[in-house]
């Protein structure tokens, strides 16, 4: 796999977006600034002058061109700067007062108001040439005035705070990408380290683990230790997988060689269908045994596929484990065991009645196996819900326990020759599908086997990644069946 | 109380539809049928299938899940759709509860996963072939000189009456509504106890023997007899005998 580039990352993009939104908020905020500074100093001017305008019109509407013209002098005379601009010329436009000689040689714009440079000398001697703004206003009489301010200064004060704003918005705008850049970067690193790792894994090596980055023990951390702990997991049924397709080759050669055997020596001698009777029927038999092993073997793989959870219906264990019990008392009673329940009332749970029925009776049926002519069975259901079931049997050795649980333990040859050693991994995989605790425990002497159902919420993410890795094993098993 | 198998002289031959595209299993089951006395013909895809089962009136239909042309899933439902209620075995590898509920709510009668005892198939074949057809609700069942009572849930034999527990009764009435016909051990366990697997001991033989020693212990002529290979069937005596 190529490395990742920067700008197909979600990471890149995410910070462009997030740069896009920053730069639009930014730029209302200057924006507003500008309005508020700028803006303000505009108006300020074109207020005063419209105001002026309004006052001089009003002496020359009260009391005539000759008062009009001395007002415009004092004025004039008190700005020899030119800060504050006054021209006044007769309906022939020749001049009749003010500071300025003749109209300004520029076109009204926006509003009418004129920008045009004027002559100035601050300091008596140089002459500068700075911008006005000015206004008109037509007299009575033909008379026209017009009053302006030189405004050179306000306008760079406006352009310094432009462009003061736009480096503003630029810079920030550039701090951003570069943040992001950085956070892409970083964040890629990481998903490159688990990609890498995830790649050697894919060509091969499971042994391999994500590093983590302990001290942080942030969000890539997790996502670290849970791929690690998934992994773990893939390789322990993995193993596990192989060890069961080891176990099923050879349980299921030492029978088909006993078949293979029989067949061939009933072949060598007189065959006629009298004397190779017996042969087929021991084969029939055989084949059977097989069928039933292969039968139990999908049993788990279901169980433990946990599909079947999709089929839960709300069942009383109650009536389950009275049923069961009342299928295998003749079989106990006709070994002379007792079998002595306590089955607490209304004992209900969300559960698969078939397959629970099934675990039941393969609990029943050892523990009836097992326990000498005499003996006594004890069956309790308490409240949880939990069931037990102990036996009087030779029990099973504490280090075995967890060992018994595996397909195909037999750990006695000789008293479990009935048995495909399946029974306790089907009742194993049945717990797991229920979310239930399967402990054994010793009761001197005997089993006891214990269901527990309680908290069984706590195990349910280790049984879904149980679960999800059984799937595909059991969909294989499926195709194989329908070919057969 | 050993019988070779069962007695064909008294069992009417059956019209069997095979629907199957194995060639193999056909062959084999056809021979199987027709040694126990049956009539079969065969249709090797659904769609000829549905056509032979619609044309001609059969007794049973054995059909597989998986067939080429028309499943037969589809095939049954089909065929129900028409008012054809001829009775239904579906074979199937598919054996899960919910793959059996399917099959059942498709149109189909019973359910027989791969592989199968042939013992088994033919047991089944001949239930549903034989199967009462819709009669006034009886209220007592009578075989030879054991009578039940239903409603009273009493069993009496000759002058005796015989004292059951509620599984011994259920179990004695299956036996004694498919009187005459084989049931296999698969088949009382889905029937009285409603369970869909085979468990490790056969627990059934324990609960006959039990309503052994009730129905026919002290009497002359057993009812219940084992047929080896398959299971048990409930019949009169025979009156040569």
């Amino acid at each position: 796999m190529r490395p990742i580039r920067l700008l197909d990352t979600t990471a890149f993009r995410l910070t462009l977006i997030y740069l896009g939104l920053f730069g639009v908020s930014a730029l209302a905020l200057l924006g507003y600034l500008y309005l508020a500074t700028a803006g303000f100093m505009t108006r300020q001017t074109t207020e005063t002058i419209q105001a002026e305008i309004a006052g001089l019109a009003e002496q020359y509407r009260t009391q005539g061109l000759p008062r009009l013209r001395q007002v415009i002098e004092q004025r004039s005379a008190a700005q020899p700067h030119r800060a504050s601009i006054y021209l006044l010329t007769d309906p022939s436009g020749r001049w009749v007062g003010g500071n300025i000689d003749r109209w300004p040689d520029a076109e009204p714009g926006e509003g009418g108001w004129l920008t045009f440079p004027v002559a100035v000398k601050p300091d008596g001697l140089r002459t500068e040439n700075r911008r006005a703004v000015a206004q008109s206003f037509r007299l009575r009489g033909g008379y026209r005035l017009l009053v302006g301010r030189e405004v050179e200064e306000r306008l760079q004060l406006q352009t310094r705070i432009k462009h003061a704003l736009s480096w503003g918005l630029g810079l920030t705008l550039l701090l951003g990408l570069a943040g992001g850049l950085l956070m892409s970067r970083g964040l890629l690193r990481r998903v490159d380290g688990i990609n890498r790792t995830t790649e050697q894994i894919m060509a091969g090596d499971l042994s391999r683990r994500i590093t983590l980055n302990r001290t942080r023990g942030d969000e890539f951390d997790q996502l670290a230790a849970n791929l690690n702990a998934m992994l773990d997991q893939i390789e322990r049924l993995l193993d596990g997988m192989r060890q069961v397709t080891d176990n099923i080759a050879h349980d299921l050669r030492t029978p088909l060689n006993r078949m293979r055997s029989r067949i061939e020596v009933a072949l060598l001698g007189d065959s006629d269908s009298e004397a190779l009777r017996p042969v087929m029927e021991q084969t029939l038999h055989d084949a059977e045994a097989m069928i039933g092993t292969f039968n139990a073997l999908l049993d788990i793989a279901r169980a433990e596929a946990g599909s079947e959870r999709a089929s839960f219906e709300e069942v009383d264990l109650t009536n389950v484990v009275s049923d069961i019990v009342d299928l295998y008392r003749p079989l106990a009673e006709d070994k002379g065991q007792t079998v002595e329940t306590s089955i607490a009332e209304s004992q209900k749970l969300q559960a698969n009645r078939h397959l629970l029925s099934q675990a039941l009776a393969n609990l029943l049926d050892n523990a009836i196996k097992y326990t000498p002519e005499g003996g006594e069975i004890r069956l309790t259901v308490a409240d949880g819900p939990s069931i037990t079931v102990e036996d009087d049997g030779p029990g099973i050795p504490t280090e075995d326990h967890e060992k018994v649980l595996d397909r195909f333990v037999r750990l006695d040859d000789a008293r479990a020759a009935q048995g495909n050693g399946l029974g306790l991994s089907l009742v194993n995989a049945v717990a797991k599908l229920h979310g239930a605790r399967l402990v054994l425990t010793d009761s001197e002497p005997g089993l006891c086997v214990r269901l527990d159902f309680r908290g069984r919420r706590n195990q349910n993410k280790e049984e879904y990644n149980h679960a999800f890795t059984r799937s595909t094993k059991v969909a294989q098993d499926h195709g194989q069946e329908a070919k057969a | 109380m050993l019988v070779a198998g069962p007695d064909l002289s008294k069992m009417s031959a059956m019209q069997i539809l095979l629907i199957e595209d194995d060639v193999d299993a056909a062959d084999y089951l056809v021979k199987g049928l027709k040694e126990s006395g049956h009539q079969v013909e065969r249709a090797d895809n659904g769609r000829d299938g549905l056509i032979k089962a619609a044309a001609e009136p059969f007794d049973v239909l054995i059909v597989d899940r998986m067939l080429p042309g028309l499943d037969g899933l589809s095939l049954v439902q089909h065929l129900r759709a028409t008012g054809n209620a001829t009775p239904v075995l579906f074979l199937s590898a598919l054996g899960e509860v919910d793959d059996r509920v399917k099959g059942l709510r498709a149109g189909g009668d019973d359910y027989l996963v791969k592989p199968y005892a042939f013992a088994e198939l033919l047991a089944r074949v001949e239930t549903l072939g034989r199967r009462p057809q819709a009669q006034p609700v009886a209220t007592t069942l009578n075989i030879a000189d054991l009578e039940m009572d239903l409603l009273g849930r009493k069993v009496t034999r000759g002058e005796r009456v015989i004292d059951l527990q509620t599984k011994e009764f259920q179990l004695l009435e299956v036996l004694m509504r498919h009187a005459g016909q084989v049931m296999t051990r698969t088949m009382l366990l889905e029937k009285v106890w409603d369970y869909h697997f085979d468990p490790q001991t056969n627990v059934i033989d324990v609960h006959i023997s039990r309503l052994r020693q009730k129905i026919d212990r002290d009497f002359d002529a057993p009812l219940i007899h084992t047929v080896r290979g398959a299971g048990y069937c409930l019949r009169a005596p025979d009156p040569a005998s």
